[in-house]
Formats: structure tokens, C-alpha cells, sequence
């Protein structure tokens, strides 16, 4: 007898995505991008005139920006880095015949400029600080990009390449903080346009090895960060869709960004897993759009 | 004890002043250490007492000040001693 289907296999049945034989990394259909798209502007209605400007990313960034971010300190299971051949003929043959013997063929891929993006809103902070100081108001920036990470999950909810939409505010602390309530507000409502079961709660960031669950019990312990859960797949915890995150000033620290008065800026940001939420408006109102409560149709196609 | 772990604090602690400016009691938080600085602090007084600091260590409180971490050593090897 056969397994029960698992949501993932009923969203590779429906032809909602497409499997590629590696867990995590999918195509997605016109209607699964469509959803995502309607959601994309919802979010963005919401902010739209407190935003001093929009940007979108592609999936890398620069590796010295990478470093800086200090992502390699607290999360090397979860990275990627884009490498290259760099090698001459002689290697080139050795290349060509190591994988036609199935043996290692990596020893001339050398490490490129080029980091796959692990968080949406890093490559906004070094433009910021090219900038120098910033205005009074701060900056409030709108952005979106694919991400990586390297997590290989049948839980269609733990993709290992996919996208967040964020809203990044910086600025002082009492201006970081604001716009962090604000949006634990706002995404409550959007929650609730949505017709989707969520709950708010305090939340880690997954910190690597015995040191980084110090680091995350801190994290817990300054309610730095919250994620807005919502029950996704068979039988496992909820997933969290969106996350209210505070860094204080460790970006501003870490870039260089400063406030008009030379301190290092705070920074927040609220961010959006399109593709989870996508995936949770899936499992709660049916794989078809056309029968989805009207509410959520309504808020998602006017 | 608390001048090895004043020592450790000075190296790994990251602080923008000077490790003999801070009294056994003072926060170490409010004296600038971050989180992360912690963790190394954490990491070098397990290399230097030979211990593992238990689940339960592992949080903000055990690492606030000079005096917390000494508590919390000598509860972690006083444990040792009797098992």
C-alpha cells in the first residue's frame, strides 16, 4: 500500500510546482505566481506612502558585503557561495574527465565575488552606507529578493531557494521600534483579510552548533525577533510566514550607516515569505483559487 | 577566579572600555558586550575550566556580570566534583 499523499505531493499533482529531484528547489506555475504577485501588493498597498523608496535584488550579493554581515558567524550550515572554474586547459581536460568517471571534478572551482543572498535586506545596508549620513526621517525601504539557504526539507514550506518581500526601516531606536509594532499590527490584519489561522509569538533565528543556542535564548530573551506562525504541514510545528525583526544598532555597527548625528542607525524589518504564504493559502482554501472564500479573493484580486 | 575571567573578558569581550574599569557587579550588557561577544567569552571559559556550561547556563543572566560568571563556574564545578 501506498503512502498517504503529502501536501508537497498534492501541490506537484495539482502542476502548482514542478519538482526538480532536489528537495527545496522548485518551479512554480503561473496560477502559484499569480498568488504570490496579488500578495506582493497587498503588502505593498499597506506601505506605500510611508516608503522613501523601492528596490528589488537579485539572488547574490557581493562577498565582501556577505562577511560583513556576519552571517558566516551564526548560520555557515545555511550558506552558499557561487564558484567558478578557474582553471587552464590542462585542468579544463582534468574537469571533463573527472565527471565522466564520476569522480570529484570541484578541485578548480574557485570561490567567485558573488554570495547567494541569505536575507533579503542585506544588500540594502552597504548602499545605505555608501550614502553617508542619513536624513532625519531615515530611510524606509520597500524590497524583495530570491534567497538561499541550505536546508533541504520534503516540508514545502523549507524551500532552499525562494523569496522575501521586506520593509526595512532605519533609523533611530525609537523610530525602529515603531515600525516594528506597526507592522506586528498590520500583519495581523493581513492575517486576518486572509482568513488564515495565525498566532504571534517570540521567535530565534536557527544559530548554528551548542554557541548559537546561547545566541538564540538571547535573541528570545530581547525579543528581538517575532514570526507570525501559521499551521502549514502535515503534522509538523506552524511555519512562520512573516517575521518583526529588531537588529538595534548591530547593522548600523557593522556597515556603517549613522544617523545624522554621527551614532550607528537601528535597524528593523518586517519580512514576508512569499512563497510560504502562498503555500498557506493553498492548504487552508483549497488548491483551486476560483473556490476560495470570497473575503480572500476579494483582497487578493479586488 | 575573577581575574582569569577578567582576562578572558578582556580578550574575547570586545569592550569599548577598559576590563579594569568594571566592578565584579556591574552589566557587562550595559558596558557593551554583545551577544555574540558573549558566546566567545562563554567558549574561552569552558577552554580555560575544562567544563561545558550546561543547557540551563546558556542564557543572558549567567553572563551579565564578573560576579554571575563566577557563581555560575562554581556551580558548574562543584557539580563535577561530586559526580
Amino acid at each position: 500500500m501506498s503512502a498517504p499523499a503529502t501536501f508537497l505531493d498534492k501541490l506537484f499533482d495539482q502542476g502548482l510546482l514542478y519538482d526538480s529531484g532536489v528537495d527545496g528547489l522548485y518551479g512554480r506555475s503561473a496560477v502559484f505566481e499569480d498568488v504570490i504577485s496579488r500578495f506582493e501588493q497587498l503588502a505593498l498597498n499597506l506601505g506605500k506612502d510611508e516608503i522613501s523608496e523601492a528596490m528589488v535584488f537579485p539572488p547574490g550579493m557581493p562577498v565582501p558585503d556577505f562577511k560583513t554581515s556576519g552571517y558566516m558567524k551564526n548560520f555557515p550550515q545555511l550558506a552558499g557561495t557561487v564558484h567558478s572554474f578557474c582553471g587552464n586547459d590542462h585542468d579544463h581536460m582534468g574537469l571533463i574527465q573527472c565527471m565522466a568517471a564520476g569522480e570529484d571534478w570541484t578541485a578548480n572551482q574557485k570561490i567567485t565575488d558573488i554570495a547567494l543572498t541569505p536575507a533579503a535586506c542585506y544588500p540594502l545596508y552597504p548602499i545605505l552606507a555608501r550614502r553617508g549620513k542619513l536624513p532625519e526621517e531615515g530611510a524606509y525601504v520597500a524590497l524583495q529578493s530570491y534567497c538561499f539557504r541550505h536546508e533541504p526539507s520534503k516540508e514545502p514550506t523549507r524551500m532552499q531557494m525562494f523569496r522575501q518581500r521586506e520593509y526595512v526601516r532605519v533609523g533611530t531606536q525609537e523610530q525602529t521600534i515603531a515600525f516594528r509594532e506597526t507592522w506586528k499590527q498590520r500583519g495581523v490584519e493581513i492575517m486576518e483579510l486572509l482568513q488564515l489561522p495565525h498566532e504571534v509569538d517570540v521567535a530565534n533565528d536557527p544559530f548554528f552548533g551548542r554557541a548559537g543556542r546561547m545566541m538564540g535564548v538571547s535573541q528570545r530573551e530581547q525579543e528581538l525577533k517575532f514570526e507570525m506562525l501559521v499551521p502549514v504541514n502535515d503534522g509538523a510545528g506552524p511555519t512562520a510566514c512573516m517575521s518583526f525583526n529588531y537588529h538595534m544598532d548591530n547593522f548600523g555597527k557593522a556597515w556603517g550607516i549613522t544617523l545624522a548625528d554621527g551614532t550607528p542607525a537601528h535597524t528593523a524589518c518586517v519580512g514576508f515569505g512569499l512563497e510560504r504564504l502562498a503555500l498557506a493559502l493553498f492548504r487552508h482554501h483549497g488548491l483551486d483559487t476560483a473556490q476560495w472564500p470570497e473575503g480572500v479573493r476579494k483582497a487578493l484580486w479586488g | 577566579m575573577n581575574d582569569i575571567i577578567r582576562e578572558l573578558l578582556s580578550k574575547h569581550g570586545g569592550l569599548p572600555v577598559a576590563v579594569d574599569q568594571i566592578a565584579d557587579t556591574a552589566d557587562l550588557y550595559d558596558a557593551g558586550l554583545s551577544s555574540f561577544a558573549s558566546v566567545q567569552l562563554m567558549l574561552a571559559l569552558e577552554d580555560e575550566f575544562d567544563i561545558e556550561f550546561p543547557e540551563a547556563y546558556l542564557n543572558r543572566k549567567t553572563f551579565s556580570s564578573i560576579a554571575a560568571i563566577a557563581e555560575a563556574l562554581a556551580d558548574i564545578t562543584k557539580d563535577r566534583q561530586v559526580a
